[in-house]
């Protein structure tokens, strides 16, 4: 247990048992109410707010308005194409990164030297801020889906990468010479003593960058222009639909939370045979 | 001896041969968007002259540092106080993980309808995109004190501002700092992107300015800038993190060796 907590430094910190999402069942029906009265107040705040004049309506419009804008936004095309445009920028550049962030997290893994020779320069390149790109992307891409993908990629192969460094490196060396004495050769013992240990890191690494990718396809195509949830919204502002704007906010958050949502699902039920899962389910 | 120069040569190598490789590679180069590194590094020199640097980088490091200690001050303000109460704990967390989960980006053109284009604009990007790690990582340390400790604090007298100060803020400490970390990530990106959407100084700024009239060499150099300053920032990040979390590092080594 000791072990995984340490792989999960990111969306809730320390802690491999992620807080949303799986103690749903030991919340308990008050817990539900209380979060559902919560998201009542805040719709309720914003509808108050702006009839109060403390806020101008042009600036944050009504829950009502931002729900009718919602509601036009669904019933148009360009809608459904921008939030497919997203999900796919999303879902390759994801793909990309976590194959990647698997294979060269293995490689570096299973031959000791690598690691001391690559860790400096992880420890460079990992922090660069992502955004730093955008104007290499522009240029090399313009507009197009690659802008966004080399965004998206970069960034969140690195929060792949890390995790897996650090399961490849939890491996028990008991475990290990175990295997090699029952006479395992390298790829047996990847696929059967490193893999399964790295597996629930892995697996925080792929939550991490699921949100990851997506900030950064929203971003990219916020700023760039490339196709997507991200260009509607600076169309939304330059035309001055406020309302629409919003709408379309809301559309991200929500995304950001499905998102989340299917990552720690799929995390548990990857890792249920694992003690960190099969623990809370007994608790 | 011969292990400091080992490592010294590890910690080296592949750097100096991929500085060498895009040196080599790019030497002759003669694609206008992939200037030789020479270039670049030339250009480097004259373009980030110290009045350059504090005409454009430090607003930029100003305005990130003014957002970030807000976003840092009010989300563990807030999160103690969420934290410490189970009903107001189950009411806003999932408001809370919904504005989390919102691209912090997308903020900029919301805050921007708000406080213009101006300064402040920025730092309020940056203080309430990078709130929400913070913030919720703190609700989640505060949660998870250990009871038995907080017992004992009970028995002790321990109230107010000492048990919040030895008890609650100590304990939740790794998991704030965690989402610290998480949080500076987020301030750099915001920074850039107020910076790249509008703006008449900073980093971001140049670089994009750089990019649309087509000034290639003083792109890359500010990309190369920029870069450097994320490592340096995530260097002094982790410098303050292990002197202020030495106690639990050295727990978990315990731990982990027992």
């Amino acid at each position: 247990m000791t072990n995984v907590t340490h792989a999960g430094t990111g969306a809730t910190g320390p802690g491999a048992v992620p807080p949303a999402g799986g103690t749903a069942a030991r919340r308990g029906p008050r817990t539900a109410l209380l979060g559902l009265a919560g998201l009542a107040g805040l719709l309720l705040v914003i509808e108050v707010l702006p009839h109060t004049g403390l806020v101008s309506a042009r600036y944050l419009p009504p829950t009502s308005r931002i729900m009718v804008a919602l509601v036009e936004q669904l019933g148009e095309a360009e809608f459904w194409s921008a939030l497919g445009d997203t999900l796919v920028a999303w879902a390759i550049g994801l793909a990309v990164a976590v194959v990647a962030g698997i294979v060269v997290g293995v490689l570096i893994g299973a031959v000791p030297v690598l690691r001391s020779v690559t860790s400096s320069t992880i420890e460079f390149l990992r922090p660069i801020p992502s955004v730093a790109l955008i104007p290499l992307a522009v240029l090399l891409y313009g507009t197009e889906i690659q802008s966004t993908l080399l965004l998206v990629v970069y960034a969140s192969f690195w929060q792949v990468l890390v995790q897996v460094l650090y399961g490849v490196q939890d491996v028990d060396p008991v475990a290990d010479e175990t295997a090699r004495s029952y006479g395992l050769g390298t790829w047996a013992r990847i696929r059967h003593v490193m893999w399964p240990t790295a597996l629930p890191y892995v697996m925080t690494g792929v939550r991490l960058a699921a949100s990851v990718a997506l900030v950064l396809a929203i971003t990219a195509q916020l700023v760039i222009g490339s196709p997507g949830l991200g260009a509607l919204i600076s169309r939304a502002l330059a035309s001055n639909a406020v309302p629409a704007m919003y709408a379309l906010v809301v559309v991200t958050g929500m995304l950001g939370v499905a998102i989340n949502l299917i990552a720690r699902a799929t995390e548990r039920r990857v890792l249920s045979w694992h003690s960190s899962v099969r623990g809370e389910v007994i608790a | 001896m011969t292990g400091v120069v080992k490592r010294v040569g590890y910690a080296v190598g592949l750097p100096a041969v991929l500085f060498a490789a895009w040196w080599v590679s790019t030497a002759n180069s003669d694609n206008f968007y992939v200037p030789p590194l020479r270039t670049i590094l030339e250009t480097f020199g004259q373009l980030w002259t110290l009045e350059k640097l504090q005409a454009d980088v430090w607003p930029s490091l100003w305005r990130l540092a003014v957002g970030y200690a807000i976003a840092c001050l009010v989300g563990v303000a807030l999160g103690v106080l969420v934290g410490s109460s189970r009903t107001v704990r189950a009411t806003l967390e999932p408001v809370l993980e919904f504005f989390r989960a919102v691209p912090p980006p997308v903020l900029v053109p919301v805050i921007m309808l708000f406080a213009g284009i101006d300064h402040t604009m920025k730092i309020v990007v940056i203080a309430v995109g990078s709130l929400w790690p913070v913030l919720l990582n703190t609700v989640e340390g505060v949660r998870a004190v250990d009871e038995v400790l907080s017992d004992t604090c009970r028995s002790y007298g321990l109230t107010g501002v000492a048990r919040l100060r030895h008890l609650v803020l100590r304990a939740a400490s790794p998991q704030i700092v965690a989402g610290m970390r998480q949080a500076l990530s987020i301030a750099i990106i915001l920074m850039v992107i107020s910076e790249m959407t509008a703006a008449s100084n900073g980093l971001g700024y140049t670089i994009v300015e750089a990019q649309r009239s087509f000034a290639i060499p003083e792109m890359w150099s500010g990309i190369l800038l920029l870069g450097l300053l994320g490592f340096l920032l995530s260097m002094v990040f982790r410098f303050v993190e292990n002197r202020a979390l030495a106690w639990y590092h050295g727990l978990r080594r315990a731990q982990r060796g027992s």
